[in-house]
């Protein structure tokens, strides 16, 4: 019953997000429609949240009448995971961004901000179709509510890799900025069908765009973590095509944030946002494509059904269509251009975007080509971390080289002498860092450059931060209290950048790696420290089994035990891999339990990563996410007094 | 300094990172890409020192253990390849199934892994694998993934 109201609320809801779309596009502008429009948005979310709510119940009650939850569930599973489960796969996270779509449909029906009437009401219409299209998807192509007759007793159970915290939070954060990249595409259509982008433009886009930005940023880190720690590869990021279907949205979520400012202080690159904010969109669609379409041969890829693909490209050729359609016709109408020096704010904000557009094309280039090449009969290939270790790292590089300068310049004409006075400190610190990494690492290049410059961005957000808070008035905590929100937020973020570049480039560059074959008592001198295998036996957990290893680790007088499991779900038929990881402040000591060495054999082989600097990448993730996060309230603060 | 002059000079640094990393797209492209080959294509395309990808079915029989060094067969119907592996298998490796390998291969020499990629889950076969079988004539599954 509850299902039938579920599906039943979904179609309504397709009705309404199109009567949406069609009061903002095409009816005549009249309060009657704008207040229509409204009551709209609102019933289409709250009609979605009752379809993906009735999912969820379906799940939690283990409703074997439902194909999804036969597919995903099992009686066995832990709460958590049961609900979970309702996002843990295809048709289930579809409904998901169509619920994320809908409810960001009536925030901005809702607020309408400093923007005014003709924008908003355009915005709201796109968003309405916008949420229409996901519908149309999930409903006629991906039916989470599917019934299946006669209903089995028992499901299959979630992929026991999928059952863990983070990745039960990962799904949600990504499409959040997946999703929430489609009210800055909205806007954008709504400026060029209106014909401005102006400063108030970009002031209703900026929470949109920092908000999407800030998810996507969080939404990756858990997923990297997660692939850290649960995949047993010693690594946090494959270059996966699934991978890099999220980072390239990213990258250009990032230009939007920076470019956004501009246009709203400035009123330049008005044309730029525009386009920029439908090429994220358009990546965050792309990456849809990519992960549920099968073309790629991933755990993502659980969708193989080609009709949906091409839904997915038809959907996507549809919103690229419009906005490069209406961005050819119309651009010439945005905003105006006010001019700037080499050396200034506008200057430096422009590099910025160059270097994250030049990135953003490069893995796409990188992540296409192979499906081109296979295309055209050229055979089969994979494009791996190599190429894009040689090719993004160097641009992200001189980005980072030129970024500490931003912030420290002026709008119009900046001095780049004083800001050069200003950060000498920093350079100091970097060219330290690069001449002490030089000595410890006999002459490695490449990890010490990338190593100063983390250092380079960590030291300049620090300089920056110094000199807002010396500007001052009183004493030292009334400086505090009264710096500007913004100056956290922007450190946050840069400081974070640094501290990611650090743990990236140590983690890659420094990273080690044994496998042993230990019998319980035998000891492997490994990074400084000696791991002994201390007993291996049988371990039983809700709904699996497990061999669990206990090791003691001797690093000079401090000594510590951890445990490395592999685990097997009877549901799944296919062991998983629980690592151990000791975190000291300058890496990780990662162990993971493979089987036995030989047949009869006492011997079980382990293998041993040393990961320097990895806990900078997730601080770094976190501290990004954090600067994102106070910008989005100095944001929303300063609307709420406007 | 003019305007103009400034302009031009931010034009000339942009023309500048854009051919630069034009030129590091294509030379890596060129030097880091790595093919998939087939156990019977493995003579023919394999140059030595340079990585590629090997896919075929672990051959039921051969998964051999000295200390952490694995070693087994893959074949692809037609040839059947000696891999060598130092390290953990994946957790879904099994005999009788799709794998893939990355590495480096020298005639006369066993294929010297340093990768070893299982599928990711019992419904799941690398869609190379399932290339290799299908020309291999191994194919037994129902359609494709």
């Amino acid at each position: 019953m509850i299902t039938e109201i579920g599906a039943f609320a979904a179609v309504l809801a397709l009705a309404l997000s199109l009567l949406q779309g069609v009061l903002g596009i095409v009816a005549p502008r009249s309060d009657a429609n704008s207040a229509a429009m409204r009551v709209a948005a609102l019933a289409g979310a709250f009609l979605v949240a009752i379809a993906f709510a009735a999912l969820v119940v379906a799940f939690v009650r283990s409703d074997f009448s439902l194909a999804v939850v036969v597919g995903h569930s099992h009686t066995d599973k832990p709460l958590m995971y049961k609900i979970a489960g309702a996002w843990g796969n295809h048709e289930g996270s579809m409904l998901l961004w169509c619920l994320v779509s809908a409810v960001f449909a009536a925030a901005l029906a809702w607020r309408r901000g400093t923007q005014d009437e003709g924008l908003w009401r355009r915005a709201v219409g796109v968003q309405g179709f916008v949420t229409a299209g996901a519908l149309v998807y999930t409903l006629f192509l991906s039916n989470p509510f599917a019934r299946l007759d006669p209903a089995p007793m028992q499901g299959a159970g979630l992929n026991p890799l999928l059952q863990d915290p983070a990745l039960a939070a990962h799904p949600p954060m990504l499409y959040l900025g997946y999703v929430g990249l489609s009210v800055p595409f909205s806007l954008a259509l709504a400026a060029l069908i209106e014909g401005r982008a102006d400063q108030n433009w970009a002031k209703a886009l900026r929470p949109w765009t920092l908000a999407a930005w800030t998810c996507l940023t969080l939404g990756i880190g858990l997923g990297s973590y997660w692939a850290y720690y649960e995949l047993g590869w010693g690594g946090w990021w494959f270059w996966d095509p699934v991978e890099n279907a999220s980072f390239m949205p990213w990258l250009a979520a990032c230009a939007l944030v920076h470019s956004a400012i501009v246009t709203e202080r400035r009123g330049s690159f008005a044309g730029w946002t525009v386009l920029l904010a439908i090429i994220g969109f358009g990546l965050a669609l792309l990456g849809t494509f990519l992960v549920r379409s099968g073309v790629l041969t991933s755990v993502h890829a659980f969708a193989v059904d080609p009709r949906r693909g091409i839904a997915v490209l038809v959907l996507l050729a549809l919103a690229l269509g419009a906005g490069f359609g209406l961005y050819g016709w119309r651009a010439r109408t945005l905003g105006r251009a006010s001019g700037f020096a080499a050396v200034s704010r506008e200057s430096m904000l422009l590099w910025n975007n160059y270097g994250f557009a030049v990135a953003a094309g490069i893995v796409l280039i990188g992540t296409l080509y192979p499906m081109l090449v296979e295309a055209a009969g050229g055979g089969l290939i994979s494009v791996g971390p190599p190429f894009f270790n040689a090719t993004v790292a160097p641009i992200l590089a001189a980005l980072f080289l030129v970024l500490p300068f931003g912030p420290m310049l002026t709008w119009r004409a900046g001095d780049l002498g004083a800001a050069a006075r200003a950060l000498w400190p920093a350079l100091t610190a970097a060219l330290l860092t690069l001449a002490a990494t030089l000595v410890a690492s006999h002459g490695r290049a490449a990890p010490a450059i990338g190593l100063a410059i983390g250092v380079w961005l960590v030291a300049g957000g620090l300089v920056y931060f110094w000199v807002r808070l010396r500007r001052g008035e009183g004493g030292l905590l009334r400086k505090i209290v009264l710096l500007p929100l913004a100056v956290w937020s922007m450190s946050a973020a840069h400081i974070g950048a640094g501290v990611l570049t650090i743990g990236a480039v140590g983690e890659t560059g420094f990273r080690s790696e044994r496998a042993a074959a230990l019998i319980p008592g035998e000891s492997v001198d490994f990074a400084g420290r000696r791991v002994t295998l201390l007993e291996i036996g049988a371990w039983e957990g809700p709904n699996y089994s497990a061999t669990r290893a206990n090791f003691r680790v001797e690093r000079g007088a401090d000594v510590r035990t951890v445990s490395a499991e592999r685990r097997f779900y009877p549901t799944a038929a296919a062991p998983t891999t629980e690592v151990g990881i000791l975190s000291d402040f300058d890496g990780d000591l990662y162990l993971a339990l493979g089987e036995p060495a030989e047949r009869g054999s006492a011997a079980w082989i382990v293998r041993i990563y040393h990961n320097p600097l990895v806990q900078f990448i997730f601080g770094g993730v976190l501290l990004m996410t954090l600067g994102g996060a106070l910008s989005l309230l100095a944001l929303l603060r300063r609307s709420g007094e406007a | 300094m003019r305007r103009r002059d400034q302009r031009l000079i931010m034009i000339a640094i942009a023309a500048a990172v854009l051919v630069t990393a034009i030129m590091l797209t294509l030379v890596g492209l060129r030097s880091s890409v790595v093919y998939f080959v087939k156990p019977s294509e493995l003579a023919e395309k394999a140059q030595s020192g340079r990585r590629i990808r090997l896919g075929g079915l672990v051959v039921e029989g051969t998964l051999r253990r000295t200390g952490t060094v694995a070693q087994f067969s893959v074949t692809d119907g037609a040839t059947i390849v000696e891999v060598r592996y130092d390290g953990l298998l994946p957790d879904l490796f099994r005999e009788g199934q799709g794998v893939v390998a990355e590495g480096t291969w020298a005639p006369g020499e066993a294929f010297a892994a340093e990768r070893v990629l299982a599928k990711h889950d019992e419904n799941y076969m690398p869609r190379e694998v399932t290339e290799a079988l299908k020309q291999g004539g191994e194919w037994r599954g129902g359609r494709p993934p």
